[in-house]
């Protein structure tokens, strides 16, 4: 038996299960803040209020939100795949929560003991991730291929070339990183860190993460999967209430994934002001940070034109990332 | 061939610089962070909404909405005699008035006549006011209200009695200056 991944550090098994719930929950917890966040900060935006009518401050929107979801009926079309067309929603979803193992939110015994705030501390690390976010498009491109809608299909083609291309781009900007930290493990990434934070010395590198982890997330300007306005919502054209939710909420939780490998890739992970115990706190305050950014960007920048996005990614980003991981090679070899 | 001279009423376009190449892209950069400083210059502003069923929009003194019917203050008699002028002046057609004649015993208006029937369809009413001026004895002026929804057609029908009804005024006014 060939060994796949190396697990540098591994607990007893209930306190991974143990750990997998928590980490689960508290993303979980985090969806509909973000969801409510983005609502209330494109509103700000936009000179609008944004929702403040269910709740306090509109703070129950998202509850109404998932409960209005709920209580839809499920429907498909008559052209759609059945079994295809409900396995996609379930693919999205899958990924994008598997993909927050690698996340670390603290070191080994931060909060006592022997216990990794992780979910697990692979060695293949970011290639994990890559490999769940390749087969995050298979949720999409299943999505807009089972649906049997020319709309659907158009934003499952789109979202297929979309992917492909800006994934390149994705692994090529940290790997800068990982050859400066001599690790692929994103614990060993943070802790690589000591001295300065990756941003400073691959500021590039973060840029091209950034632009590229906004294609990635079917973010705006780079929404065009989706494309509410011309695809009437792409690949989730004909999906209807939780199915679409699950959708919504994988797109939601892929955001918050870049985010944590932003900010444990290039902003240092747990470290800030104040104990190390604080050191869960200040990832989430960073992944926060990250997220209204996003959010900030969806206010600002129009949609791509296909041909642009296209362009973009190969012309632009490709090349400049690639000279960027060049640079870094001859740097740390000198 | 004559050189290229163009006249003086022709307007030269002023081209901005070709996209693409480092140039492009450091505009490009710019623009974005000149787009990104404008959305939150709207952040800081704070927003411009009013809550509506709570703040209302103050509307201008001269503002045409519901229409009212008057009554002599010191005698309680309706002001309008049934002319029928404002329907005539209605470009719309939204009024219907139906005369009758006062007698001693049922004095309902100052003038021979009263209006039996008197319909404003405000589902036609343009809200032009030329009812307004139409009138002779300042009968029918246009109030401040425009919340005017109702479930049926019929409801927007407004009879005498709804017009002569003496409503609490719901818009706020616009003071001066505002």
């Amino acid at each position: 038996m060939s060994v796949l991944a190396v697990v540098d550090y591994s607990e007893a098994v209930w306190i991974q299960i143990l750990k997998a719930i928590v980490i689960f929950a508290v993303i979980l917890q985090i969806v509909p803040i973000v969801l409510l966040i983005e609502r209330k900060l494109l509103g700000r935006f936009q000179s609008r209020l944004g929702p403040n009518r269910v709740g306090k401050w509109g703070l129950l929107q998202p509850l109404a939100d998932v409960l209005k979801l709920l209580s839809k009926e499920q429907f498909a079309t008559e052209t759609a795949v059945p079994w295809m067309f409900a396995i996609a929603p379930v693919i999205s979803i899958f990924t994008a929560v598997a993909t927050l193992a690698i996340i670390p939110f603290g070191d080994v015994g931060t909060w006592g003991g022997t216990i990794g705030l992780y979910g697990i501390d692979v060695s293949i690390g970011i290639l994990y991730a890559f490999a769940f976010g390749a087969l995050a498009f298979y949720g999409l491109m299943l999505g807009g291929w089972a649906s049997g809608s020319k709309y659907s299909f158009l934003g499952a083609m789109r979202s297929a070339a979309q992917l492909i291309s800006y994934e390149i781009a994705l692994g090529l900007s940290l790997l800068g990183v990982a050859i400066q930290a001599g690790s692929l493990s994103l614990v060993e990434i943070v802790h690589a860190q000591d001295n300065y934070w990756f941003i400073t010395t691959q500021f590039v590198g973060f840029l091209i993460f950034t632009v590229a982890g906004f294609a990635e997330t079917n973010r705006a300007p780079f929404d065009l999967p989706e494309a509410d306005a011309e695809l009437v919502g792409g690949y989730n054209t004909e999906f209807g209430g939780m199915r679409f939710g699950s959708f919504f909420m994988a797109e939601y939780i892929n955001m918050i994934v870049i985010s944590g490998i932003a900010t444990a890739m290039f902003l240092g992970g747990w470290r800030g002001p104040g104990p190390e115990a604080l050191g869960p706190l200040w990832v989430l305050i960073k992944i926060f940070l990250f997220l209204v950014f996003f959010i900030w960007v969806r206010a600002t920048l129009p949609r791509l034109r296909y041909d642009q996005l296209m362009s973009f990614g190969w012309k632009v980003l490709l090349p400049l990332a690639t000279v960027n991981v060049i640079v870094t090679a001859i740097v740390v070899a000198t | 061939m004559t050189p290229y001279n163009p006249s003086p009423d022709i307007i030269e376009v002023q081209r901005g610089p070709n996209p693409g190449g480092l140039g492009g892209a450091y505009r490009t950069f710019g623009a974005t962070l000149r787009g990104l400083k404008t959305t939150l210059g709207r952040v800081v502003e704070g927003p411009v909404t009013l809550e509506y069923p709570e703040q209302k929009t103050p509307v201008y003194p001269r503002f045409r909405g519901k229409h009212k019917l008057h009554r002599f203050e010191d005698t309680g008699l309706e002001k309008c005699v049934g002319c029928s002028l404002c329907a005539a002046a209605c470009p719309a057609e939204c009024i219907r008035v139906v005369a009758a004649e006062n007698t001693p015993d049922h004095q309902v208006s100052a003038g021979e006549r009263y209006a039996a029937v008197y319909e404003i369809n405000m589902l036609r009413c343009i809200f032009c006011g030329y009812c307004e001026l139409a009138c002779p004895f300042d009968a029918i002026t246009m109030g401040n209200d425009y919340e005017l929804s109702d479930y049926t057609r019929s409801d927007l029908i407004f009879t005498k009695e709804m017009l002569l009804a003496d409503h609490p005024e719901r818009t706020p006014l616009r003071r001066e200056g505002e």
